[in-house]
């Protein structure tokens, strides 16, 4: 079960909102929630295909008559919430991270700035950024299924998954990971972050842009769509902060960001935020550190 | 083949950012403006499959007059003409309104696929992609990291979590979002710019287009309060050296 849906609890609870959920996934796996599950069987349309899930949420929506449909901003709820919103003719909020006298708040600019948005239509759809909300408790309850089931086959064709290959570096185990980021400026500076990983006996890793250029294999990607790690020690080299990648590391028990930039969105997760040039500081740090 | 590509022109994110007069976004002067990064991989992807299957090639921004320059680029890329919707207040339009705009240029022009970043880097919605498939009522998938076009059909990559992608297969006409990493965006070489100034760039009034009311508004925008409070170290870089490796002693295990 994807971890969202008690974050979509959590923001009922929130509002004060009485809920129903919509859920695609089987009898025996339903999650703890005290309310009505809408429950598509996911052997029949657990492959998402936009057309499907949406004809299937528009009828519980007739139904049930929402003030707010709510998703994961996910690629399941980012892919599928401006369809529902178009259907419905209902203003979408994206990515919001919190809700202030009865608006949602979202970032902007790679979460330099905040804004406050006011929907003007009688339905708002909004999707939640992943751990922006989260129960205070362990979750309880036990649903009433009604089981739905899905007509048509939609223009799109799920054609199977690819996965990521295994092997190589597994950064979920390392005690100490020094990540690279854009600010790195060329594939040739990874030799820098992986000296300091060398110094003080960790891995390295890497954020998106970097593994994108392939200046990184993908197995050191840091970030909701690579590994979610939990070192003692992260450092951030040259890496502003978007969200995906903090999803990724905000849970190292102590992080060190090296940033040129002193208003890096990463400043927000960082224990230390050393503003230098990571190009002219880190040898040194690799240098007194391998002194020691 | 017709192809459309919709791009963005958005400040560069290392900018310092100041909220303007009215408080419902950010200041626009002293920026430097740039082709949101998602659509770089849009236009790459647009080029390649004209190359691929012949054809005509559109690039389409809305805003006001500096965003030509962001065109330009696109132009130096390879596509073969711009449409340039002159809208000097389109920083306040919702996705909504972008998306309309779009739909309703796009619904006489027959284009066959339909490109556009995955979100922007300012407002970030995700939405104007799929809000104008929507409304041409086409298929669309969301967040790709491979395209193929053969036998008619697009097959893709999209993106899930956790490093496992989606292969999907779908008809044309159909819109894809870009996602980064899906190819690499090629440099304008200087024959290019300098042919991109000959191409055709149409401009066309916002009120042309427009033919539906915004959905939602910003009610305020402000900076975040900083959280944590994490420590800020600036200086010497050997005495910074020196501060961290104490700070690690103090608080981590590892120079243990």
């Amino acid at each position: 079960m994807q971890g969202g849906v008690y974050d979509l609890i959590a923001f009922a609870n929130k509002v004060g909102a009485e809920s129903a959920m919509f859920l695609v996934g089987s009898d025996g796996e339903l999650p703890k929630y005290e309310g009505t599950v809408y429950l598509a069987d996911v052997a029949a349309c657990g492959e998402y295909n936009p057309d499907v899930h949406k004809q299937l949420l528009l009828e519980i929506i007739a139904k049930v008559k929402p003030d707010m449909v709510i998703f994961c901003h996910s690629s399941y709820g980012w892919d599928l919430a401006p369809r529902v919103a178009n259907a419905l003719k209902a203003g979408q909020v994206s990515e919001v991270v919190d809700f202030v006298d009865g608006l949602p708040v979202v970032p902007v600019c790679n979460s330099k700035l905040r804004r406050k948005v006011a929907v003007t239509t009688a339905t708002t759809v909004l999707t939640l950024q992943a751990g922006a909300f989260s129960l205070a408790d362990d979750p309880t309850g036990t649903p009433t299924v009604e089981k739905i089931s899905a007509g048509g086959t939609g223009r799109i064709e799920f054609a199977g998954y690819e996965y990521a290959e295994k092997g190589g570096v597994d950064l979920t185990k390392a005690a100490v990971i020094v990540s690279a980021g854009r600010g790195i400026g060329k594939p040739e500076n990874i030799a820098i972050v992986a000296g300091l990983a060398k110094a003080l006996k960790g891995e390295y890793g890497a954020s998106r842009p970097v593994v994108d250029a392939e200046w990184a294999e993908h197995n050191r990607q840091v970030g909701t769509t690579g590994q979610t790690v939990s070192p003692k020690l992260y450092v951030a080299c040259g890496i502003s902060g978007a969200i995906q990648h903090l999803a990724g590391m905000k849970k190292s028990e102590f992080i060190v960001a090296i940033n040129t930039d002193k208003d890096a969105p990463i400043g927000e997760v960082a224990d230390v935020l050393v503003v230098a040039d990571l190009k002219q500081f880190i040898p040194v740090l690799t240098e007194k550190i391998e002194a020691m | 083949m017709n192809i459309l590509v919709c791009i963005k022109q958005v400040p560069d994110m290392e900018s310092k950012f100041n909220v303007n007069g009215e408080g419902s976004w950010y200041d626009s002067a002293d920026l430097a403006w740039r082709m949101n990064e998602y659509d770089e991989y849009a236009v790459e992807q647009a080029v390649q499959l004209k190359e691929q299957a012949g054809g005509d090639l559109t690039v389409l921004c809305i805003g006001p007059e500096r965003v030509k320059e962001t065109m330009k680029k696109a132009l130096a890329m390879g596509c073969d003409r711009g449409v340039h919707v002159a809208d000097d207040d389109s920083f306040k339009k919702d996705p909504f309104s972008i998306a309309s705009i779009i739909a309703e240029h796009a619904k006489v022009k027959s284009y066959d696929v339909i490109f556009t970043g995955m979100q922007s880097q300012d407002r970030g919605s995700a939405q104007v992609g799929v809000l104008a498939a929507e409304t041409l009522g086409i298929p669309s998938v969301t967040t790709i990291v491979g395209f193929v076009f053969e036998g008619g059909k697009i097959t893709v990559k999209r993106e899930l979590e956790g490093g496992v992608k989606a292969v999907v297969k779908l008809p044309v006409p159909a819109l894809v979002t870009c996602q980064l990493g899906l190819n690499t965006p090629r440099y304008p070489t200087l024959p290019n710019i300098m042919k991109a100034k000959k191409k055709e760039m149409l401009t066309v009034p916002v009120a042309e287009l427009l033919k539906t009311s915004a959905v939602q508004e910003t009610k305020t925008i402000y900076f975040p309060e900083k959280k944590g409070g994490g420590l800020i170290l600036e200086g010497d870089i050997g005495e910074l050296a020196d501060k961290l490796i104490k700070i690690l002693k103090d608080k981590t295990a590892v120079l243990a």
